[in-house]
């Protein structure tokens, strides 16, 4: 380390040093920052996903409404989808991943905090790239199998917004062959497939970076069975998506190489089977959903426990339930495929595969309640939506084994009721713990509160919105309202519920605008949290808030679980807490030994490269899309050159910039981590 | 008192009551809350048998919450006492494993036997070969030699094999009163049986995506008696009448035959010659032989919201892909006067 140290300064590799202003965030290779980062990106294309959703309720409002042309309509549900699970959730969960698995294991950074930044700049131009095909791409409408192209009236048809038309159109499941090249022509659905292999390509890179941080970075004493649940959830995520995501990749080639090379391993008219593509797609996509959960279930399973002012009821269950969770998720893929035509023997064997899932989410659920019950409750809104998780997720599960049924799902399959089903799951799930995490953990972020009162506002707008949304979905689909559909015949009866959907949908659209609100004026004008607002339990809360960006200045030594909270109660012979004398002592020093580290602490450096890596793979995959033309085979060269020097320069840069702030410590980071 | 807590629970019945007739909605034509066949009726059993399952869980669980929150709400009052720190309860942990395997169990036995029980065929039934199109379901009856379009008609009481395909992507074939769901996949025969009780028209609608048009993808199923369906199948099998020179009909024949509709569209007449029988390779519109017996036309969509055969037909000809995105069949510029005509050559054909 000396050594590189003393690397002389002209060399033409040298570590960025700017730790304010754009180059910091450019070069950050600091998990938290990453993790904001993240999130903002997030929420953006939450943002960006919903206005899409409203599009798509304004048109569906009233039967044969002509708001959005068919293309747009397609295009629109095709990118809400996309968009919520590939750019809203799972970079979401990844945000709280990024800032918070090293505080909850008592680290300064992850294992690879370089490669933690490729990740995140991968998935930010993935995330354009994606987009990028609402200006670039072309969709035309399709072609009969004697040849004959298929006629759109001008305009697109009856409607208007046709413009986004342009844009990918065979769904996000992208079922074969209507998305291949005979049938979405044009280049919007080869963005789409090229844009979700980038993301993969950014999960699957923070996947072995936080498998690797969990297994070598805890603090000392922090045992596998002490860790928090969020933190175990993102490792059990973190191998979802280490097993998952190879089996997209490989299918997205498939599709990739269908529509760019001439292969045909989806068409049946060759020999290629479309069936294929769906078990590939569900053996990939049903873990997707206990990705998108997963996360959310830990955060839930950290915030009840704070607010009930009791340790979590069955930890190891809940950890181990997670776990099985994620197990079984691999062995019921074809539930998505009941209607398919499938031997009855499969199908009675999926069927019973997929039961089996609601047991451990049952554990879930009621060591959940296990936790509130007999606890001294505190209702503000983190709590308020972990409560709403709880209750809506358990309405999502309820029928989610209604599909295990498989004569009843062959009735509701491909109908609003699916529609209502998953979003209970990922919207009144996932979504509602993520909002109780961004409440929870805000004043970590911002060393200030949010206002408790428009978080309340927020709360149960979003409740009502959520249900009035949501749970006439149910019934419209075992009216026959089949999914996908830009309009419905008023003969259908289908109408007044689904006036009330879209006024839901707008109280929602209301209720995150109070949030985006109250999260501006918070962080300028909340008050201030001090370091552990909400009598917390876990390490993170151990730090100064803001996080100073060293973390700990000294990285904690776990006895229990729930080290946090031991060092401030005791216990008395009953069983309830007491708060020890010197507990308010202890939170004093460590604010202050957080603020001035007393020794000097050993960090990270930034990095141009990842960013340099992370511009080269999309240039690489226009030039895919556009191979054909010479200056796309441009593009798929310069990609690799670019690709290739930040390669070099990733490995060629000194470990160290010698600078003032960051003096090299003598012990490591590594030799603090704990013990298995 | 007692009388007051009766009346309250009346009215609260009767909300009850309003509530599920609203959202039970039995008006609604894809309605599954209605089966007409067995198929669909055994479904219907085993929905109801989850659905009380399902919703006496969801009572207990939610009142346990909504209890919990209100017994252990924190009153905020400064004398409260500290919880007790429960770490968990083995005990507890194994009777919430137990329990819910035990009732997936009830739920899992009738589940697999009717799988078993409402998939595929008997080998003795009425076989309809089902085609599906971009937009539109095609049926072709093999036993009788029927070819015809949107509307499958079948005999009421037996039961009908459809032996399904599609001549692009996948499409899903589904008649809510009468059984789940199929896909219907290029290169492969996927089976379906529908059998309806009781004579009767029912709604079905494609449920897989399929394309711009996956909206406008829609069929009927008309269940007549054995001997209304004997008769309507001599009544297909005739060819269409030639129409008398002259005649508006007639008119209306040049049109078909000079406007470039016999690309696509078979019409089969007494004499071999005037009939033109489109090859298959090229075929991808529908058999109009007997058009105007089908109450429904372009993919069962059209006619709609109260308007005539007619109307809709004239709508439909002056510019198909304006009501069908996407549609296969182009704006052939048809004079309003050709429209006339092609209409009532059209609807000759009953």
């Amino acid at each position: 380390m000396t050594a590189t140290a003393e690397r002389p300064a002209t060399t033409i590799f040298r570590r960025p040093r700017s730790t304010t202003g754009l180059w910091s965030w450019l070069t950050t290779v600091d998990h938290k920052r990453i993790g904001i980062l993240y999130g903002y990106a997030a929420f953006f294309f939450f943002v960006i996903g919903g206005i899409e959703a409203l599009l798509l309720r304004i048109q569906l409002a009233q039967a044969n409404a002509e708001f959005l042309t068919a293309g747009a309509y397609n295009a629109l549900f095709t990118m809400h989808g996309t968009t919520m699970v590939f750019l809203f959730i799972m970079p979401a969960s990844a945000a709280f991943m990024n800032y918070l698995l090293p505080l909850l294991i008592g680290a300064r950074d992850v294992a690879f905090p370089r490669l933690n930044a490729l990740s995140w700049w991968i998935f930010l131009f993935g995330g354009i790239f994606l987009y990028s095909t609402f200006i670039f791409g072309t969709s035309v409408p399709p072609v009969s199998p004697d040849g004959i192209t298929g006629n759109l009236a001008p305009g697109g048809g009856p409607g208007s917004f046709n413009w986004l038309a342009d844009s990918p159109d065979g769904g996000w499941f992208c079922y074969q062959p209507n998305c291949g090249p005979l049938y979405s022509p044009g280049t919007a659905m080869d963005y789409w497939a090229l844009g979700i292999q980038i993301l993969g390509l950014a999960s699957l890179v923070s996947a072995i970076n936080f498998i690797v941080t969990v297994f070598n970075m805890r603090a000392r004493g922090m045992r596998l069975l002490r860790m928090p649940v969020f933190a175990w959830m993102t490792t059990v995520v973190a191998f979802l998506l280490l097993f998952s995501l190879p089996i997209i990749a490989v299918a997205l080639f498939m599709v990739a190489f269908d529509r760019q090379f001439g292969t045909v391993f989806f068409a049946a008219t060759s020999g290629g089977d479309p069936i294929l593509w769906q078990h590939l797609f569900w053996l990939f996509g049903h873990p997707e959903v206990y990705i998108l959960i997963l996360p959310a279930m830990g955060i839930v399973s950290e915030v009840l426990p704070v607010f009930s002012r009791k340790p979590l009821f069955g930890y190891s269950a809940v950890v181990f339930a997670g776990a099985a969770i994620a197990f079984l998720g691999f062995g019921v893929w074809a539930h998505h495929m009941f209607a398919s035509g499938i031997t009855p023997v499969a199908q009675a064997a999926f069927a019973l595969a997929t039961m089996t899932i609601a047991i451990p989410t049952g554990i879930k659920i009621f060591n959940w309640m296990g936790t509130l019950w007999g606890g001294r409750l505190r209702l503000s809104t983190p709590m308020l939506f972990a409560i709403g998780f709880l209750a809506m997720f358990t309405i999502g599960g309820l029928s989610g084994v209604t599909h295990a049924v498989v004569p009843s799902d062959w009735q509701q399959t491909d109908t609003y009721y699916i529609v209502a089903h998953f979003h209970y799951v990922l919207f009144g799930g996932a979504v509602f713990g993520l909002f109780a995490g961004m409440y929870y953990w805000f004043p970590k972020l911002t060393g200030r509160l949010m206002s408790d009162r428009l978080g309340k506002v927020h709360f149960w707008l979003q409740f009502i919105g959520f249900n009035l949304t949501f749970a006439p979905m149910h019934w419209l689909g075992l009216q026959g309202m089949v999914r996908r559909t830009w309009k419905y015949a008023p003969e259908t009866g289908l109408e007044p519920w689904n006036l009330a959907v879209t006024v839901g949908a707008f109280i929602i659209a209301t209720s995150i605008a109070v949030f985006m609100f109250n999260w501006y004026r918070s962080k300028r004008r909340g008050a201030l949290a001090g370091m552990d607002p909400w009598d917390a339990r876990t390490v993170e809360w151990m730090t100064p808030s803001p996080t100073p960006e060293h973390n700990f200045s000294e990285p904690p030594v776990v006895t229990r679980l729930d080290h946090f909270w031991h060092l401030k109660y005791d216990e008395d012979e009953e069983g309830r807490p007491v708060r020890r004398p010197e507990a308010d002592e202890m939170l004093a020093h460590l604010e202050d030994v957080g603020r001035h580290p007393t020794t000097p602490i050993h960090l990270p450096n930034p990095s141009y490269f990842p960013l340099v890596m992370a511009v080269g793979i999309p240039l690489v995959f226009y030039g895919i899309i556009y191979h054909t033309s010479a200056w796309g085979k441009a593009l798929i060269v310069v990609g690799a050159l670019i690709m290739l020097a930040a390669l070099i320069g990733w490995g060629m840069e000194p470990l160290e910039e010698p600078h003032e702030a960051h003096e090299p410590e003598q012990e490591g980071v590594e030799e603090e981590s704990g013990h298995v | 008192m007692l009388r007051l807590i009766r009346g309250a629970t009346v009215a609260a019945m009767a909300l009850l009551l309003g509530a599920c007739q609203l959202i039970g909605n039995e008006d609604a034509p894809l309605t599954t809350f209605r089966p007409a066949g067995p198929n669909a009726e055994r479904i219907d059993d085993l929905f109801w048998l989850v659905f009380w399952i399902a919703t006496a869980i969801f009572v207990l669980v939610m009142g346990a919450l909504v209890l919990i929150l209100f017994v252990f709400r924190d009153r905020k009052k400064e004398d409260a006492r500290e919880p007790k720190q429960l770490h968990g309860s083995p005990k507890l942990e194994v009777l919430w494993t137990v329990i819910p395997a035990l009732i997936l169990a009830v739920i899992a036995v009738p589940t697999v036997s009717s799988v078993f029980e409402l998939t595929g065929c008997e080998d003795d039934s009425m076989r309809v070969e089902l085609t599906g199109h971009q937009w539109w379901f095609e049926f072709h009856y093999p036993d009788q030699g029927v070819d015809t379009a949107n509307v499958l008609v079948i005999p009421a009481g037996e039961e009908v094999c459809l032996e399904m395909t599609s001549d692009d992507v996948l499409h899903n074939f589904w008649v809510p009163a009468l059984h789940g769901k199929r896909y219907l996949v290029p290169g492969q025969t996927t089976l379906l049986r529908l059998e309806a009780s009781q004579p009767g028209e029912f709604w079905g609608h494609c449920a897989e995506f399929c394309g711009l048009s996956h909206s406008l993808m829609r069929t009927r199923v008309q269940a007549v008696s054995r001997a209304e369906f004997d008769e309507w199948v001599a009544a297909q099998l005739a060819p269409a009448n030639l129409p008398a020179d002259g005649t508006p009909e007639f008119d209306g024949y040049q049109v078909f035959l000079n406007k470039g509709c016999t690309q696509c569209h078979t019409i089969r007449f007494d004499d071999e010659a005037s009939s033109n029988i489109v090859l298959s390779e090229l075929f991808n519109g529908p058999d109009l032989t007997h058009f105007a017996s089908r109450n429904v036309f372009a993919g069962a969509v059209l006619p709609e919201g109260g308007e005539t055969h007619e109307q809709a037909l004239a709508r439909w000809l002056a510019d198909p892909p304006n009501v069908k995105p996407g549609s296969f069949m182009p704006n052939l510029a048809l004079t309003a006067q050709e429209i006339e005509d092609l209409i009532a050559f059209l609807e000759s054909n009953t």
